[in-house]
């Protein structure tokens, strides 16, 4: 029993340790300026949700909350659509470039995005996508669509092939099969890939602050804008970034029973 | 070298049983002798997974002793027991060669390398896996990966018993016999009482020497094969042991034995004396369809039964009929004649078991 | 394993993901390919300078430092991350409420935008407004961050293993699980001590996903940008500027558009080698064995 009680020990303290930085960051945004740089409180001494009501009041705050949202699920649903059927190409079929195919796509999974900043400013600005949602969208596809291709890939080749052939037989056509009977039996699968392709586009900042500029600005790219001649607005960048936390949480907590699950494929 | 004795043993998984139904081993007394090879037969969830698990201290019993040798080991861990257990799919320690596998026990317990060395060649060579005692064990057979887990019991001298959970589920059935005959010689060889658990009644029959069924949590029949082929003293027996099981019929109380559906069955004198005791209800009597006897014609105490269809299956034929609402099952030799449409059974008295409450009522004459 | 049947019909079902990713990578990368042999004024002044970017890039000393910064990181993230990991799994509850709760809770790091994080460990490690920075001076150590080249590179580190230990904990917590109860049962009759068991069962078993989490840690630590960026900025000096954020500086800040894109063509090729080395070395070392 010895030993359960220090596994115990252990991973309460290394939780203790990735806690405390969100909780100061949450004890902070409850703070005014002046108690943050007048003294070190654990606590607020003066509670306030000012900094919040900043954020909930100013459209050029809490639009890039909705821009955030409105890219992130972009991406996800443009994902999930070519990766589906992708997917299941490389899960049941051979044909000419198959592998090669496959590698150059996880190459790209290899690529620094700083590399594509440059080419993709003037790529997007070329064909008038330039500060759009979809830019973005489509630029965050570069990581995700091959991750995705991955997850599912795996969780595909875990459904016997058999399934495909008896569904022809019963007379189904291919994509009443693939909707009907395929997709609720990877759902799981679709559900972990959903949660990296979020997880993916949600925290990236570089590619998305470089494609836009008013109109799909992010809500990590306003965050800056609290540096200001007065010094740092401390109070409201710790509310801000207490509200980016939010949505992860959210969508953890949805897909909390099959992520164990899908890192157990060993496919992310 | 031990004799295990389960001493009131009763068994829970949840913290505060109360009743009978929570129980995945009800209390029992039981004692495996020292160099016995026994079988553990049972359908699965009848417990003996975890009566395994308790003999070798995987697992603690929540009531009663577990004794090895007159003592008491409850508190000792596995590896203090002097235990060697296969399980159902094999257990080998991948990233090692054969060789290293079957050494795992004794260098653990820091046995000197040239020991080490000696006692697996030995029993390498037992197993036959010499071929392979230096190839990965990865890429070994199934058959071959069952060995080794075997082997690593085998390599120490101070193992009392091993315990096998149905080891064979995984290994093609051409090899079965083979590793089951290999299982044999080792028990002879090495005079060390096995418990082979398994559901299949050939393998247990071919294995061991007494075998104990479990139905329900409980050990319902501990006897030789014979002794529960020809009286199961619970009905569950007759209807496991034996292909196809006995026939069993629901039967109610008349004059001078029992009746069924309008047939009545005559009991022996001693039979209907214990009957008149009993106050239950619920009584069967269970033929074995080896004994039911098929007449050519009708006689005195042959029952008309019709006959719905016949089992050719070589060296004999199964013959299903019925009779008023039972369907029974009779074992013919291969070169007797199934009557068409009707036959005429007969249950011969001496091969009559009656069942109160599905335990056999026990004849002391013969 | 899937027996596949050959159809070259399943190009149809591949064709959107190659045309999205040729579209948001191919084009791309010929812009690249296309600036790096070119020396560019204007729009209509470019002339073609052969590989002159790549000699001059390949000698320039802030792709040296910057370079070598970047091994020593993505090295000392991988040296603490991979074991820490593998221990913080071995120690979470196998099951029940707890084993869920604390899976949420490891999981929270991996989902805060890259900025934020800089944020959070910006405020935290701070001598005047944060806990870290306050505790650390109060207890004596001359902590800053801001100033001090070894503090700030802890700070990134720390930062770092805070960020991302969960993913290789996930992964391998994972990869425990996956191991039936009696390979334990077993090690436990055959006398195995727990580093036995640790040695001979687990660690065997993790490979696969350990594999994953090198390769994904790897990569991911080596175009490391947001995370620094905000924290120290690539300072003090350039002590904290890793490869990526050398080259945002070429390509934005200086509009060097040659050099820059000559550098992340190397860039590039370095990630892909050192991807394929880990990779073949260790799926080498397992035929080996």
């Amino acid at each position: 029993m010895n030993m359960t009680k220090r596994k115990t020990f252990g991973i309460t303290l290394y939780i203790l340790f990735l806690l405390v930085p969100i909780y100061w960051l949450v004890n902070m945004s409850f703070k005014t300026n002046e108690e943050i740089l007048g003294s070190l409180s654990l606590w607020p001494s003066n509670f306030t949700f000012d900094n919040y009501m900043v954020i909930f009041t100013d459209s050029t705050w809490y639009s890039g909350y909705i821009n955030s949202i409105i890219y992130v699920s972009m991406n996800v649903v443009i994902t999930l659509l070519v990766a589906l059927p992708a997917a299941y190409a490389f899960s049941r079929y051979r044909f000419v470039g198959d592998k090669h195919l496959f590698f150059w796509l996880l190459t790209n999974r290899m690529a620094p995005p700083a590399v594509f900043l440059l080419p993709f400013f003037q790529l997007y600005s070329s064909v008038g996508l330039f500060d759009t949602h979809i830019a973005v969208a489509l630029a965050h596809c570069l990581f995700n669509v091959p991750l995705a291709v991955w997850i599912l890939e795996g969780f595909m080749s875990g459904v016997p092939r058999e399934i495909d052939e008896t569904a022809y037989i019963d007379g189904y056509s291919f994509p009443r099969f693939f909707g009907r009977i395929f997709l609720p039996m990877i759902r799981s699968g679709i559900g972990v890939t959903a949660f990296f392709a979020f997880m993916f586009s949600w925290v990236e900042l570089l590619l998305a602050r470089t494609l836009t500029s008013v109109e799909a600005k992010p809500i990590a790219a306003i965050m800056t804008r609290t540096v200001g001649a007065t010094g740092v607005d401390w109070g409201v960048l710790a509310a801000a970034g207490v509200l980016t936390i939010l949505p992860g949480l959210l969508v953890i907590w949805f897909v909390r029973n099959h992520v164990a699950k899908g890192f157990a494929l060993g496919r992310v | 070298m031990a004799e295990i004795h389960l001493k009131s043993l009763a068994h829970s998984y949840s913290a505060k049983p109360t009743g009978p139904e929570d129980y995945a081993i009800r209390e029992m007394d039981h004692v495996w002798h020292q160099g016995g090879a026994y079988a553990l037969l049972g359908p699965s969830g009848c417990g003996k997974s975890t009566l395994l698990n308790i003999i070798s201290g995987l697992l603690a019993p929540s009531e009663g002793e577990v004794l090895f040798d007159n003592v008491r080991v409850n508190e000792l861990s596995p590896k203090d027991r002097n235990i060697a257990q296969v399980f159902q799919f094999p257990v080998i320690y991948d990233s090692m060669t054969v060789f290293d596998n079957l050494a795992f026990p004794l260098r653990n317990a820091k046995v000197p390398e040239p020991k080490v060395r000696a006692k697996v060649n030995e029993v390498a060579e037992i197993l036959e896996l010499h071929p392979v005692l230096h190839n990965k064990a990865k890429n070994l057979t199934a058959d071959e990966k069952q060995k080794v887990s075997m082997g690593r019991g085998l390599v120490r001298d101070d193992v009392s018993a091993i315990l096998f959970d149905e080891p064979l589920t995984v290994i093609d059935p051409h090899l079965k016999w083979k590793l089951r005959r290999k299982l044999k010689q080792i028990h002879e060889q090495f005079n060390i009482t096995m418990v082979y658990v398994t559901h299949d009644q050939l393998e247990a029959s071919t294995f061991a020497d007494k075998i104990a069924v479990m139905y329900g949590g409980q050990i319902v029949q501990f006897g030789t094969p014979r002794e529960l082929f020809e009286s199961p003293n619970h009905t569950f027996v007759g209807f496991f042991i034996g292909s196809p099981g006995m026939n069993l019929m629901e039967v109610s109380r008349c004059e001078g034995g029992v009746t069924f559906d309008g047939y009545k069955v005559a009991l022996s004198d001693e039979l209907n004396e214990h009957l008149a005791l009993i106050p239950s209800d619920n009584l069967k009597i269970g033929i074995r369809p080896e004994f039911v006897h098929i007449w050519d014609g009708p006689t005195d105490d042959a029952f008309e039964a019709r006959v719905k269809h016949t089992e050719d299956l070589g060296t004999y034929k199964i013959v299903t009929f019925e009779l008023g609402g039972q369907t029974l099952k009779a074992r013919m030799d291969e070169d007797r004649e199934v009557p068409n449409g009707r036959a005429y059974v007969s249950f011969p008295q001496q091969w009559l078991k009656l069942y109160v409450d599905e335990f056999l009522v026990e004849e002391q004459a013969r | 394993m899937i027996i596949k049947t050959e159809n070259n019909k399943a190009w149809w079902l591949v064709l959107p993901v190659f045309l999205l990713v040729a579209f948001s990578a191919v084009i791309p990368l010929m812009t690249v390919v296309n600036y790096s042999v070119q020396d560019i004024f204007d729009q209509n002044n470019a002339y073609f300078v052969g590989v002159e970017w790549y000699r001059e890039v390949l000698r320039d000393p802030r792709l040296h430092d910057s370079l070598l910064r970047q091994f020593i990181y993505s090295f000392s993230v991988l040296a603490i991350e991979i074991p820490l990991g593998i221990g913080v799994a071995l120690m979470m509850p196998t099951q029940g409420r707890m084993g869920s709760l604390c899976l949420i809770l490891l999981a929270i790091p991996l989902l805060i935008p890259w900025n934020v994080v800089g944020t959070i460990w910006q405020i935290f490690g701070r001598a005047d407004i944060g806990l870290f920075g306050w505790a650390l001076n109060a207890m004596g150590i001359d902590y800053n961050y801001a100033s001090n080249t070894a503090d700030a590179w802890a700070t990134v580190l720390l930062m770092d293993v805070w960020h991302w230990t969960s993913l290789v904990a996930l992964l391998c917590y994972s990869g425990l699980r996956a191991i039936p109860e009696a390979f334990y049962q077993a090690a436990e009759i055959d006398r195995a001590s727990k580093w036995a068991v640790f040695r001979y069962i687990q660690l065997p078993r993790l490979k696969s996903v350990l594999v994953i989490g090198i390769l994904l840690r790897f990569m991911d630590s080596f175009m490391i940008y947001t995370e620094p960026f905000v924290l120290t900025g690539g300072g003090p000096g350039n002590s904290t500027t890793f490869l990526s954020q050398t080259l945002t500086k070429m390509a934005i800040g200086q509009f060097d558009l040659g050099p820059a894109a000559a550098f992340s063509l190397i860039y590039f090729l370095i990630v892909l080698l050192v991807s394929w080395l880990f990779f073949t070395t260790i799926t080498y070392m397992d035929k080996a064995k």
